[in-house]
């Protein structure tokens, strides 16, 4: 089922009654999730993503815009009707009753003619925990699982009764480090399995880059961009998507482009064909740097650190709007030592970002 | 871990509670033992010198007592009804008080009016409401004049005053006239904790629910309830304790006797009994005590047994 958003937008009436603040939780926001997709809503908190989640499952209104299911107008539709399954950040299991009962309470749920015999109810459940890998654990209370278990009950409550959409509300982010990469697979595997459309929202650039389909990176209540993960980091539209995206983060100068080239403090470090001449933020990516004896930008050394396979590399540089610039380098040239780090760069990952309003400029690269 | 050279410290630091604890509750509680014990006890004749047999007459004596098993009788009958019904208008109050956004907060206040609210002036206010001024023992043409805003209602829906607490009145209209007062009397306190409880419970749970398709009353039975049910049990635990020493509501509306003129004692409870028997048969009251804490101790474990079985922590 392709869930499409049209001009959704959601404002907030503000507290405080003498000062009238609304607040644009979403602003203008449209889009079209294709069927059987894995999206990620990506963005720093307060940007809008859950109430994006929230709208979309029904249970808050929107001030403005339409949203469809299918071709399906579902934006008067409340949330009992529009036949979402919805992951919460806490999972809200019910503490009160078994893991058996959570997922069968959905199903319970169903009158008329979706009414299932207590054989069928039992079977979807069974069949939705195995699929998550919980079925030995039917008889236990939710306060008796682990994180990781308590939030497969939840994802198979909200897909017991074969959702359109199922949504997921920060789904990771009361796991611990390992059990969030082991668990952010199972969710991929299991959208994959039952082939369910899946929005997910999240602030961690690392999880929505690893399992989704496509991103879309929001900013207090806009879109960003949208697209393919690896496209939106090598790709990003402006200096915020590209500050976001990427761990270690993207590292930001200072520079200006003049005659073609382009000039960090007083080194030129790379040709720019097609700037104008401006002075402009410069972003590299920490694997763009190639240490190099005569290469163009130069960094004073601070450490270098080797975290097993990568080595990283930290230095400062007057035009770094960044304290310290980290960079991963591959160590077939041996690590750098001595005061200073001499580096040429990957064209392909320095980024160029317009003063004014932060927007990418491109140049070709050769 | 207090080390043992400061435990003398300690002992200090507890000692006024401790002589307060021992002189007001823990002799008393040892004195009734010994007074229920001593055969016929009482208190002058006692300072006079005069000596009891230990045993269990008092006991017995209560117990073959008819008048203190109409007290037993009508204490149990009390608990019995109010407690259900008061907890169960609680929760639909407390529901209701919850689910609206204007005015929650004065209503909150008016409910919680009764609770600030001496009982025995509200007793005196509840026996207006049902008295009734005129005969209720003349013929067909004398003219009942009713006083009370009950009777005012009946008449003004065309049915005919009850006579529902006066000389003449019938035990079930007693009753009723009680039950209803001391369910009043009783709703505050619980919708307090109810509400309480409410509000603590994540909406999270909710919103869940709604996008599971969950009914109201689905909603109201299979996870608000639940989620409520600690508050509940400790809303009709304390209920029937509190029922089972019921006294000063009977004394607001029927004040004394216990029980409309002509018929005094009548509505008596075991605190009443035991009150009673206080001024001269101090065995006899001892006694009744003991019965009346052997009782609310039973009907306490039960409920925590029940409560335990049914109850979500």
């Amino acid at each position: 089922m392709k869930v499409v958003l049209q001009n959704l937008t959601k404002i907030f009436p503000g507290r405080n009654k003498k000062v009238r603040e609304e607040v644009i939780a979403v602003n203008d926001f449209t889009f079209e999730i294709p069927d059987g997709k894995l999206i990620g809503l990506l963005g720093p908190s307060g940007c809008g993503k859950s109430t994006t989640l929230y709208m979309i499952s029904g249970l808050q209104k929107p001030t403005a815009g339409k949203i469809f299911f299918g071709d399906d107008d579902v934006t008067e539709l409340s949330a009992e009707n529009r036949g979402v399954g919805l992951v919460f950040q806490n999972y809200a299991l019910y503490p009160h009753m078994t893991v058996k009962q959570n997922i069968l309470f959905p199903l319970q749920n169903l009158r008329g003619a979706d009414k299932l015999s207590k054989e069928e109810m039992l079977e979807r459940a069974e069949n939705a925990a195995r699929l998550v890998q919980i079925d030995t654990l039917m008889d236990r209370k939710p306060s008796e699982l682990s994180g990781g278990q308590q939030q497969r009950v939840a994802i198979a409550r909200a897909l017991v009764k074969m959702p359109k959409v199922l949504l997921l509300d920060e789904p990771l982010s009361n796991l611990d480090a390992r059990l969030r990469l082991q668990t952010r697979e199972e969710i991929r595997r299991i959208q994959k399995e039952t082939g369910i459309t899946t929005i997910f929202v999240t602030h961690d650039q690392e999880e929505a880059m690893s399992i989704s389909d496509m991103i879309v990176v929001m900013k207090e209540g806009v879109i960003q961009q949208i697209g393919r993960p690896q496209d939106v980091y090598d790709d990003p539209t402006n200096l915020f998507v590209a500050k976001f995206l990427g761990t270690p983060p993207i590292n930001v100068f200072e520079g200006r482009v003049e005659g073609g080239r382009l000039f960090v403090g007083a080194d030129a470090v790379l040709d720019v064909p097609g700037v104008a001449d401006q002075a402009v933020t410069v972003g590299i990516r920490p694997e763009g740097f190639v240490p190099d004896e005569n290469g163009p930008l130069v960094c004073a050394l601070n450490s270098v650190e080797v975290m097993g396979r990568d080595v990283s590399v930290v230095s400062t540089h007057p035009a770094a709007q960044v304290p310290a610039i980290r960079s991963i380098i591959n160590t077939d040239g041996g690590l750098p030592t001595g005061a200073e780090v001499r580096y040429s760069l990957k064209p392909r990952k320095v980024l160029l970002f317009s003063k004014a309003d932060e927007s990418r400029i491109r140049f070709e690269v050769k | 871990m207090v080390e043992s050279k400061h435990k003398w410290k300690a002992w200090i630091y507890l000692s006024p509670a401790i002589v307060l604890l021992l002189i007001f509750t823990v002799w008393p509680i040892i004195n009734t033992v010994r007074m229920s014990l001593l055969e016929g006890y009482n208190s002058m004749a006692a300072v006079g010198g005069a000596t009891y047999d230990f045993g269990f007459g008092n006991f017995k004596q209560v117990l073959e007592y008819n008048y203190f098993l109409r007290c037993l009788g009508n204490t149990m009958l009390l608990c019995v009804l109010t407690v259900p019904i008061s907890t169960i208008l609680a929760l639909l109050i407390a529901v209701c008080l919850n689910a609206i956004k204007p005015l929650q907060r004065l209503l909150q206040t008016i409910f919680f009016l009764p609770y600030v609210t001496n009982s025995i002036a509200i007793g005196l206010v509840f026996a207006a409401m049902f008295n009734m001024v005129g005969s209720a023992f003349g013929g067909e043409n004398e003219i009942i004049i009713t006083a009370g805003i009950i009777n005012n209602v009946i008449e003004f829906f065309g049915g005919h005053a009850i006579n529902w607490i006066n000389s003449g009145s019938s035990y079930a209209a007693n009753v009723v006239v009680m039950v209803v007062y001391i369910v009043w009397n009783a709703l505050p306190f619980k919708i307090l904790i109810l509400l309480g409880g409410l509000q603590s419970i994540n909406r999270q749970y909710y919103d869940a629910a709604r996008v599971d398709g969950t009914s109201r009353r689905r909603v109201f039975t299979r996870i608000t309830v639940p989620l409520l049910s600690p508050m509940l049990a400790y809303v009709v635990i304390t209920g029937f304790i509190g029922g089972f020493k019921e006294y000063s509501s009977i004394v607001g509306i029927f004040g004394e006797d216990m029980g409309p003129a002509g018929a005094p004692g009548r509505l008596n409870t075991m605190v009443g009994f035991i009150y009673d028997s206080l001024s001269t048969q101090q065995g006899r009251a001892s006694a009744a005590a003991l019965i009346l804490f052997g009782i609310i101790f039973v009907v306490t474990m039960i409920n925590l047994y029940v409560s335990k079985k049914k109850t979500h922590y």
